[in-house]
Formats: C-alpha cells, structure tokens, sequence
C-alpha cells in the first residue's frame, strides 16, 4: 500500500508541514485537514515541506488552491519547498510557480518569514 | 516485424483507494513497453486524473446505475492507448476549455485541472460519451515521443 503521512513542526512563528508519499485524491483530505487546522488556530504562515513527496495529482494541487485565498487574507503565506524534479513538473506544468513562491530548501523558505529586512 | 496489439482490463469499484491500484497497473505496462521514467510518470498521471474525475464526478445523483471504473490498456507496437471508462452520467467535451492558467490560479478555483493536464501529458485525447451507457476517455502516448 502506498504511503501518506504528514508531520508537522514549527519553527519559530512558522508551521511547517511535511507531506511524504503519494498525494492523489485518495490522500488529499487528509493533508486538507491539516492545512486547515493551522487556519483553525490561526497561524497563516505555513510552509509545506514536499521533500518526501513522490507523487501529485491535481487533487493535491487542489488543496493548496483551497486554502491560500484564507491564508493571504489573514495576512499570511504559504510557501512550499524542497519538491523533486518529477513533483515540481506537475506544479509547473498547471503554472504555480507565477503564484506560489517555491524554495530549494527549507531554511530558505523559514528566513522569507522570519527575516526581519525582507 | 508486426506485433500483434495486446488488451489489458481492470475493472474497479469507484474508490479513491483504487487510484493506486490504477497507478501501478499503466506503469507497469508502460515498463514493459519501454517508455522512459518521465513518460510513464506522465502516463500514471494521466490514467489517475481521468480516473479521479469518474470517481469525483461521474455517478453524482445517479444511484440506480452499476457504479464501476474501467479500465482498458491497449499495447501496440508504437504506442499505448488506455481507456477509462464509466456509464455514469457523462459530461460535454466541448464544454472543457483548456484554461487559461493564470487567470485560473488567480481566481483560486479548484477542480477541473484534472482534463487540462490529460491533454498537456498525453500524445493524443478523444472523447466518446453516451450518458448513462458508456463513457470513454481514450488517451494515447507514442513510444518515440
């Protein structure tokens, strides 16, 4: 059975999520769920680490079209990082890139939130 | 030298945890023909979306039907062609328009991605829709490409 798990960690004032395996329309709702628990306690600056991330489909794009709209008006971002080469071609393809900013590495994406002269 | 064209069928119930089995039962077709890594990637893609769409939308509010995916894999010598398949309720072809992609995002409006990306991953994608009796996505990637 394919695997799909999420763990969840924070830095600072940032959550991070770490989705691993196969995220289709199977797994989506789960990783739905999590995102909006962070919109529950509100804490809106998220970012979503992909590094163990094998798959996508437009289900899982979908959720994170679901839920950035809430995000960016409550001040804050999703940021979404370290996806591999096959990952990031199926965002690329559907034109993410121009609306989501995408990280090479985590610590990366933390410092956009957390440096202060950004 | 010919090769005879060669079918395989995969009939499901519509589950999402079907998804996987549908995954692994192209690529692994697709393996054998030869087709590189980020073509069978492209293939899996393809299969998962015209199956999620049947799963998600193709039985909504039609109970009396037998709900199933199907789906048929045609090997031949330069290409595959794979069928999905329901008898749900079908939808109009012409009325999928390939989005413009950022307008789209802009909007944040989810759903519907799934036939845009069928088209940009597959070499070729026909529709044959009878409501009700049997709808059919017929999609086609060439070994070469």
């Amino acid at each position: 059975m394919e695997k799909f798990e999420v763990y969840r960690k924070d830095v600072e004032h940032v959550k991070i999520l770490n989705i691993q395996g196969f995220l289709d329309a199977h797994t989506a709702p789960n990783f739905e769920n999590e995102l909006q628990n962070f919109i529950k306690e509100k804490s809106f600056n998220i970012i979503v680490n992909l590094d163990g991330l094998q798959y996508i489909s437009s289900a899982g794009l979908g959720v994170f079209m679901g839920v950035i709209e809430d995000i960016r008006n409550n001040g804050g971002d999703l940021k979404i990082c370290c996806a591999a080469p096959k990952v990031f071609k199926v965002f690329d393809l559907l034109g993410f890139p121009s609306l989501y900013e995408f990280y090479d590495s985590e610590e990366q994406a933390v410092s956009k939130f957390t440096d202060t002269k950004k | 030298m010919t090769q005879k064209a060669k079918k395989f069928q995969l009939k499901l119930p519509i589950e999402t945890a079907n998804l996987e089995i549908v995954r692994e039962f192209v690529a692994r077709i697709a393996q054998n023909m030869g087709f590189s890594d980020e073509n069978i990637h492209r293939i899996e893609l393809a299969v998962d979306e015209a199956s999620t769409n049947v799963i998600r939308h193709a039985y909504k509010g039609a109970e009396s039907n037998e709900k199933f995916l199907s789906v048929e894999v045609t090997t031949h010598a330069d290409r595959l062609e794979i069928d999905v398949i329901d008898a749900g309720k079908g939808f109009d072809p012409n009325q999928v328009k390939t989005p413009e992609m950022d307008v789209y995002l802009k909007k944040m409006k989810r759903g519907g991605l799934g036939l845009y990306l069928i088209k940009t991953l597959m070499d070729k994608v026909e529709y044959k829709i009878k409501p009700g009796k049997k709808n059919r996505v017929r999609m086609v990637k060439y070994i070469t490409t």
